[in-house]
């Protein structure tokens, strides 16, 4: 059933309201940072208080504009967008805390812009978690890049402004130049650009020319380059130069899967399972999408810079979500969804450790933190859960994925050996790249000469928000149930 | 007269022409500068209230050109005084008299010398430019067509910048030739017809070499104008030279005039001809998209940039111009009206610097943010509607003119997205460096924030972008009639017959 609620259009203009806020409170940190909590918290209060309605099988809906004819501004809330809507408000939370903490604890400058541009991309994000159709998500996804260009900047140094353009150059590129032209021609085809209500049918008539079809999927699905799939990935590790919390909650939560969501939303809900399959649509963009897995993971193995392996880490893991969705799989799906949020928790906890080695030693390079575990005990803890959680050991998170995204390969008809062998590989990969930090830090000898007895850990909050990140990681991956029944529900 | 709804009550359209060659009248009169200020802006703003009642009262149901009046002129060559306004001219109209007081409140410390003479050019620029739009006889057009270059042609040569003369002997070398061309198919239309009124000429057998012969003389006097690529190069020395005023009126109404012609003129008298052109002139647009980007991206002058983005954005309004399809050109109008909102307000920015630094270089105002946020804020939304940024106006008309294109050819269309974006690449730039800067930005002395008067300037003009942007339906409503009208008068003589009609919005 369809209900007509403005609990939608609350939850899109909370994070909006608190950057105003923000922005005209920015003399008073205190208040200022109040402001941000609070935003966060009334916005994960109304996005769970949608949930009972979407558990009942209803969809929530509310017009806002009407474009064109069949193109409007108009905000949905189903199974699909609960599962993101629910990662990124409840991470904004324990984000504000940490970001007070390292943006406070190195004393960076322009704190206010920083904060309210933060709540910016959560307006976006939480936009593109509840647009109903494509020209909403397209609203919400160029905000998304326009106001993290700031946060990308914010060092304002020649590093902070190469990589911003990069980053810009990137992603408005290819939204402009993909993305847009892809939407016309669905708008031109069908005469509307709302999406289906089911994953099934898609929105394209039977008619169809279906070369056009498939030109039109390798437009969406190259043109939301936010989902980082190789050969667009190259803004990603770029974009690092970002502090800490940006990457943290941008680069994993945030921005990557506005990517991906807008890409697996484009291909359940415009494209359709029934279309994709018809066409082969789904093993192409699983073969193509593993590349990206492996040859992602490779190059973290060969990075130094802990941020740098984790960027290229998610660069990889996102995949793993739009793998999973071409799988076209009732298991398959449902395998790359649960990762949408699976990831966010623990690639948030690996950055927050990142962020908190920062702050209280000054240390990026992996080779530099041989036997600081024994320092910064509790980051590093943390660390090594997020790290299981990204290989894909029990009983954290990341093994919900795998194990559904296993079943839901041995569901295919054909592959099914070679779709195996990547998620093996890549497992292994994972392995490779992340076992040795937690390993050093805890096993490893100090250099000749040096002490870390002045080290401790960083400010508490920043402890705190990464312990309650891994140890959601690590609840959700022993209680999958509450996050798995909205997957559920998409798959019907 | 079957084609005009005559007005019997107050002569609404008689008014807002002549309203202000009446209050230059009066402006000759007074004598303190201040007092010409305060007397140029009540007169803009009047006009402005007068011209109002228009769209309240017009007719959207009907194609026909309404608010008409018609009386004798020079009755012994049956030249008549005739105007009205139909969907494709009321929001031409409309916006020239909300333009208009924005522009005297933009000159208001802008120009200190000859302040009298130059409000005097301000209002019979209005008078003629509303003429154009409104007229319906082709004498009366020409007529107001050549009056609108001399003021202009002032404008420029006396309040201008330093390359002033050559700037201002080039836009009146290049309009006055695309003028002498229509004379002449004015004349040959005459000749044939036997009468002035223009809607008279439409929908007549005329010949192919004669369609042929008189298309060609409209289409060159149009295409200077606009500018078409590869007549556009006028343009930016114009824009460059002129005051913030001069380069605001040149960009949102006098580049539209062209467009207007071929609107008004080329589709409907010409249709056959119309068709025989369309594939030519469908690529010089797209040439004219991705020039105007590229050069645009190169410019280190902000005028010249915010030039060279008009030739791409007018590229992309005669590429929905001549798509020949409903869409393409509601498309094609709404992004009229857009750049004219869009570029106008991008030269009121760049003249608000101008007046604090006395410079138009992008390296002279870099990294400005921090000093004058309130500037910034206007012109991030400005540059973001100038890129078709959605939710901004210019979105709403590059997607029609763009979904036009791409049913009626698909390669041409995708080579316009290139033009898309460059749009992109070249604002941003632009923002990026004025917001910005990089990491050694220079010491900017004379900076304080905008002051009431320029944020009053830019404001409407900022309500404009986002209500376009996502409610057009009040715009696209007016047009929609006459659009269809004139897609089906143009139809008719089709190659294909019957093609086009598919096209047509339901």
């Amino acid at each position: 059933m369809e209900i007509e609620s403005a609990k939608l259009l609350t939850a899109v203009l909370t994070p909006l309201v608190g950057s105003i806020l923000v922005m005209n409170t920015g003399r008073k940190p205190n208040l200022r940072e109040t402001w941000s909590f609070l935003a966060a918290l009334f916005l994960f209060g109304t996005v769970l208080s949608m949930a009972p309605a979407i558990w009942r099988g209803d969809r929530l809906i509310f017009h806002i504009f009407k474009i064109l004819p069949g193109i409007s501004v108009t905000l949905r809330a189903d199974a699909f967008s609960m599962v993101f809507a629910m990662v990124a408000s409840s991470l904004w939370c324990v984000a504000v805390f940490y970001s007070m903490g390292y943006m406070r604890g190195l004393e960076e400058h322009a704190q206010t812009r920083f904060n309210a541009c933060f709540a910016l991309a959560i307006f976006g994000a939480v936009g593109v978690a509840f647009s109903d159709n494509l020209f909403t998500m397209y609203l919400f996804y160029e905000i998304v890049s326009v106001c993290t260009y700031p946060l990308v900047a914010h060092h304002q140094d020649e590093e902070g402004y190469f990589g911003a353009r990069k980053y810009i150059v990137y992603l408005t590129g290819t939204a402009k130049g993909l993305v847009l032209p892809a939407m016309i021609l669905i708008y031109v085809l069908t005469g509307t650009l709302d999406f289906a209500d089911n994953i099934r049918t898609g929105i394209f008539p039977a008619d169809v020319n279906s070369t056009m079809v498939v030109i039109l999927y390798v437009l969406c699905l190259l043109g939301f380059a936010k989902n980082g799939v190789m050969p667009v990935h190259n803004w990603l590790p770029s974009a690092m130069v970002a502090p800490t919390p940006v990457s943290a909650l941008l680069h994993a939560v945030a921005v990557v899967k506005v990517g991906v969501f807008s890409t697996t939303r484009v291909m359940l809900y415009v494209f359709g399972v029934d279309t994709m399959s018809a066409l082969n649509l789904g093993t192409a963009t699983a073969f193509f999408v593993s590349f990206t897995i492996i040859v992602a993971s490779v190059i973290a193995l060969s990075k130094d810079n802990l941020k740098a392996r984790l960027a290229y880490s998610t660069v990889s893991q996102l995949s793993y979500i739009i793998l999973g969705v071409a799988l076209l799989t009732p298991d398959g799906i449902q395998g790359g969804l649960i990762h949408i949020v699976n990831h966010a928790f623990s690639k948030i906890t690996l950055f927050f450790c990142a962020g908190a080695i920062y702050v209280a030693c000054h240390k990026k390079d992996i080779s530099e933190m041989c036997g600081l575990g024994r320092a910064m005990p509790f980051t590093f803890a943390a660390f090594a859960i997020a790290s299981l959680s990204m290989i894909g050991a029990p009983p954290v998170a990341g093994f919900v994925t795998k194990w559904k995204l296993l079943v839901g390969a041995m569901e295919m008809n054909s592959h099914t050996l070679a779709i195996i062998c990547v998620l093996l590989a890549s497992t292994l990969l994972n392995v490779a790249y992340f076992a040795p930090v937690t390993f050093k830090a805890f096993f490893g000898k100090p250099p000749e000469g040096v002490k870390y007895d002045s080290i401790q850990e960083a400010p508490l909050s920043m402890v705190v928000p990464l312990m309650i990140t891994a140890v959601i990681s690590v609840i959700i991956g022993i209680y999958p149930d509450f996050m798995m029944t909205f997957v559920k529900a998409v798959t019907g | 007269m079957d084609f005009l709804v005559i007005n019997n009550g107050f002569p609404f359209l008689s008014a807002i022409i002549f309203l202000p060659l009446a209050g230059a009248l009066v402006q000759m009169l007074i004598r303190d500068d201040n007092l010409a200020r305060i007397w140029a802006l009540l007169v803009t703003v009047v006009v402005a209230v007068v011209s109002l009642p228009l769209y309240i009262g017009f007719d959207t149901s009907s194609p026909m050109y309404q608010f008409g009046e018609s009386h004798q002129w020079i009755p012994a060559l049956n030249i008549t005084y005739t105007v009205g306004v139909d969907g494709i001219s009321l929001l031409l109209v409309l916006m020239t008299t909300l333009i208009m007081p924005l522009c005297v409140l933009g000159s208001w410390s802008y120009i200190q010398k000859r302040v009298r003479s130059f409000m005097v050019c301000l209002l019979i620029m209005e008078s003629s430019m509303l003429g154009v739009f409104c007229a319906l006889d082709f004498v009366f057009f020409y007529i107001m067509w050549e009056a609108m270059l001399i003021p202009m042609y002032l404008l420029i040569a006396i309040w201008g910048g330093p390359r002033k003369t050559y700037a201002s002997i080039k836009f009146f070398l290049y309009t006055l030739a695309g003028s002498v061309l229509l004379l002449v198919a004015i004349i040959a239309l005459y000749v044939k017809n036997g009468t002035f009124y223009i809607p008279a000429a439409m929908g007549q057998d005329y010949s192919a070499a004669f369609q042929t012969w008189v298309f060609l003389a409209f289409f060159l006097a149009f295409a200077i104008k606009v500018p078409m690529f590869p007549f556009h190069t006028w343009l930016p020395a114009a824009h460059v030279e002129a005051p913030t005023a001069g380069s605001v009126i040149l960009a949102s109404i006098l580049l539209k005039m062209g467009t207007y012609g071929f609107l008004r003129f080329c589709l409907p008298i010409t249709p056959a001809a119309t068709f025989q052109f369309m594939p030519a002139i469908l690529w010089l647009s797209v040439a004219g998209i991705l020039y105007g980007g590229f050069t645009a991206l190169a410019q280190h002058d902000m005028k010249k940039l915010i030039a060279y983005s008009s030739v791409g954005h007018m590229g992309f309004v005669t590429l929905g111009i001549f798509v020949l399809n409903s869409r393409g050109i509601e498309g094609a109008m709404l992004q009229m009206i857009n750049h004219g909102i869009t570029t106008g307000a991008l030269f009121f920015c760049v003249g608000m610097i101008y007046e604090r630094t006395h410079s138009r270089e992008i390296r002279d105002a870099t990294g400005i943010g921090k000093l004058m946020p309130w500037y910034v804020t206007f012109l991030a939304f400005f540059s973001l509607s100038s890129l078709a940024f959605p939710g901004t106006n210019s979105f709403v008309g590059e997607f029609l003119v763009l979904a036009g294109s791409f049913a009626e050819n698909k390669v041409v269309a995708a080579c316009a997205i290139p033009g898309a974006v460059l749009a992109a690449a070249y604002m941003l730039r632009l923002l990026q460096k004025v917001v910005w800067g990089g990491p050694d930005n220079p010491q900017i002395p004379g900076l304080f924030d905008l002051r009431m008067r320029e944020i009053v300037t830019l404001a409407p003009l900022l309500v404009f972008v986002f209500w376009i942007g996502f409610s057009p339906a009040p715009f696209l409503e007016v047009m929609h009639t006459s659009v269809n009208h004139l897609v089906a008068q143009v139809a008719d003589h089709a190659p294909a017959a019957g093609s086009l009609a598919l096209n047509m919005l339901p």
